[in-house]
C-alpha cells in the first residue's frame, strides 16, 4: 500500500468520525425534545430569576453559616471514611494481593454496582434506615465516596512500576510490606488528590442531600426556593462556591508543600 | 551456597527456558552469566531467589531448598540475598536513606516497617552500606534526582542493608555509561572481596566479565554450555557460547 493511499483511508476515517459525531448529536436533541426556540421564547423568565439572583440577600448569611459547618463536616467525615474504607476494597480488587482473577473480577462488579446508585437514592434510603439529620447524610457521603474513589485507587495501583515491588519481594518483604514500601509511596500523591477531589464533590452534593432530610445547608436551599426567595437561594449558592473556592486553594497549598 | 541440582523451566507453550542445569556456586564466587538475549541468563538468575519459579529440579541455599520453602521460610531465605536490578528499582518518590533501610524489612515484623519505624541499628547498617558506595551525603535526597549511576549505587546499599550472604545483580550495568558502568563493576568486585559476599552478575559484555568475574557460565538456549575459571576462559571458549546457528550466522559470533 502506497503512503498516499494511506493517507486517504485516515482521511475517510476521519470524515466518517465527524459525520457519525453529527449524526449522534442529531438524533440526541429529538430525542431529548430540546428546543431553542423554547429557550428564547421564555427568556423574560429568565431574566427575573437572575435579577433576583444578582441581588443576594446579604442579611441572610450568619444564619445560613451554622448549616454551611455542618455541611462541610458531613463531606469531612463521610469522604474520610469513605477513602478509609476505600483501600483494602482497591487491593482486593487488583490481582496483586489475593492472586486470584475471580476475585478480583467480583470485587470489582460489586464495586460497580455501589458506584451506579446515585448519592440521592443513597440518601433517602439511609434516611429510611437511620432517620432524618446529617448522620443519614454521612452514610450516604461515606458509600458514595467509597465506591467512586476506591475505583481511582485501584486504577492506580495498576499503573505503578512493578519494578520496587520486585525488588522488596526480592528482599524477603512480606505482602504488607510490599505494599508500604513499593505501592504506597508510588500512589500516595494520586490518593491525596483523588480524596481531596471527592471532598470537593461531597461538599456540593451535600449541600442537595439536606432537600431529602439528610442534615446539612440543603434544608435551607429548599426552603429558599420554595418561597421563591431567590435572592436567599442566590446567598446559598455564594457561600458554597467560597466553600469550594477555599478548599481548592488549601487543595493546591497541600500538593505543593507535601506531595 | 548456591547449588541447582537438575533444574528445568518449561513454559506452557512447551518450550525451555533452562533446560536441565546442574551448577554449584561457591562461597565467594564472583560469577559472571554470559550467552546471548534470550538465552535464560535472566531466568536462570531470577530462579536463585524464586522471582521466577522453575517447572522441575531443586535449588538448594546453604543446604535450604528454595524452590520447596513457602512463608516466612521463603522470605528469610530471600533476605540473604540481595538483588540489583537493569532499572535500579528504586522507589523514586522516597529518599535515599528510605530505599535503603527497605533492605532491611526482612528483620523486622511487618506492623514496625509499616509505621515507617527502624531501629538505630538499622539506621547505621543503611549508613554504613551508603558510606560503602560514597553516597552518604546524598541520604536525605530523593532518589529520582540521583543520575542512572548513583540510583544504582543506591540499590547496591539497599542490597548490602540485607547482610546478604550473596547478590545477584540483573544486568547491573546494562542501562549505564562506561564510566559509571566501572564505577559500579567496582563497587560490586570490592563487595565481593572485603566482604566475601557471594556475587552472580548477568552481563551483556564479555569484557566485563573477564575483568571482574572469577568465574565465567555460558548459556544457550537455556542450556549450561560453558562453566570455567574466567582466568582459563578462552577466546574459542566464548565462541562457544555465542554461537548459535539459529540466531546468528557465525561470522559474526566470530566478532564478538
Amino acid at each position: 500500500m502506497t503512503a498516499a493511499s494511506i493517507e486517504r483511508r485516515v482521511q475517510i476515517r476521519q470524515w466518517l468520525t465527524i459525520l457519525l459525531f453529527i449524526m449522534l448529536l442529531g438524533g440526541s436533541v429529538m430525542a431529548t425534545d430540546a428546543s431553542l426556540v423554547d429557550l428564547l421564547q421564555n427568556t423574560d423568565q429568565m431574566f427575573m430569576f437572575l435579577e433576583k439572583f444578582l441581588h443576594p440577600d446579604w442579611s441572610y448569611a450568619p444564619f445560613i453559616l451554622k448549616p454551611l459547618l455542618e455541611t462541610v463536616q458531613m463531606a469531612f467525615v463521610g469522604t474520610l471514611t469513605g477513602a478509609v474504607l476505600a483501600f483494602p476494597a482497591a487491593f482486593l480488587a487488583t490481582t496483586f494481593v489475593t492472586g486470584s482473577k475471580w476475585l478480583t473480577m467480583m470485587v470489582r462488579g460489586l464495586l460497580n454496582m455501589i458506584r451506579t446508585i446515585p448519592e440521592l437514592l443513597l440518601a433517602v434510603l439511609f434516611v429510611a434506615i437511620a432517620g432524618i439529620g446529617s448522620f443519614s447524610g454521612v452514610l450516604a457521603l461515606t458509600v458514595f465516596t467509597f465506591g467512586m474513589v476506591s475505583k481511582l485507587f485501584y486504577e492506580a495501583i495498576e499503573t505503578i512500576d512493578k519494578g520496587p515491588i520486585e525488588a522488596m519481594t526480592a528482599a524477603g518483604a512480606s505482602k504488607i510490606q510490599i505494599i508500604t514500601f513499593a505501592v504506597m509511596p508510588q500512589i500516595m500523591s494520586h490518593v491525596t488528590s483523588y480524596v481531596m477531589y471527592a471532598f470537593e464533590i461531597n461538599v456540593r452534593a451535600s449541600a442537595i442531600l439536606g432537600y431529602i432530610g439528610a442534615g446539612g445547608i440543603g434544608l435551607f436551599l429548599q426552603r429558599a426556593l420554595s418561597q421563591l426567595r431567590y435572592d436567599r437561594v442566590s446567598m446559598i449558592i455564594i457561600t458554597i462556591f467560597a466553600v469550594v473556592i477555599c478548599m481548592d486553594i488549601i487543595n493546591e497549598q497541600i500538593r505543593k508543600r507535601w506531595l | 551456597m548456591i547449588l541447582f541440582d537438575h533444574v528445568s523451566k518449561r513454559y506452557d507453550n512447551g518450550t525451555y527456558g533452562l533446560k536441565d542445569i546442574k551448577l554449584h556456586i561457591e562461597k565467594g564466587d564472583f560469577a559472571a552469566i554470559v550467552g546471548l538475549s534470550g538465552a535464560g541468563k535472566s531466568t536462570l538468575l531470577r530462579s536463585i531467589n524464586r522471582l521466577h519459579d522453575v517447572s522441575s529440579g531443586e535449588i538448594l541455599i546453604d543446604g535450604e531448598s528454595i524452590t520447596m520453602s513457602k512463608g516466612k521460610q521463603l522470605r528469610q531465605i530471600r533476605r540473604d540475598i540481595g538483588m540489583i536490578f537493569q532499572q535500579f528499582n528504586l522507589v523514586p518518590r522516597s529518599t535515599v536513606l528510605r530505599n535503603v533501610l527497605s533492605g532491611r524489612v526482612g528483620y523486622r515484623p511487618s506492623w514496625q516497617t509499616s509505621l515507617g519505624y527502624f531501629p538505630k541499628e538499622d539506621h547505621e547498617l543503611a549508613k554504613q552500606a551508603l558510606a560503602r558506595v560514597n553516597l552518604l551525603d546524598k541520604m536525605h535526597v530523593r532518589s529520582d534526582q540521583l543520575s542512572g549511576g548513583q540510583q544504582q549505587r543506591v540499590s547496591i546499599s539497599r542490597a548490602l542493608a540485607q547482610e546478604p550472604k550473596i547478590i545477584l545483580a540483573d544486568e547491573p550495568v546494562a542501562s549505564l555509561d562506561p564510566l559509571t558502568t566501572e564505577l559500579v563493576m567496582d563497587d560490586l568486585k570490592r563487595i565481593n572481596e572485603e566482604l566475601n559476599i557471594t556475587i552472580v552478575v548477568n552481563l551483556h559484555s564479555v569484557e566485563l566479565a573477564r575483568k571482574y568475574a572469577t568465574r565465567i557460565i555460558g548459556l544457550r538456549a537455556g542450556e549450561l554450555v560453558y562453566d570455567g575459571p574466567a582466568s582459563k576462559t578462552s577466546d574459542a571458549d566464548i565462541m562457544g557460547i555465542y554461537h548459535d546457528s539459529t540466531r546468528i550466522p557465525k561470522k559474526a559470533a566470530a566478532n564478538l
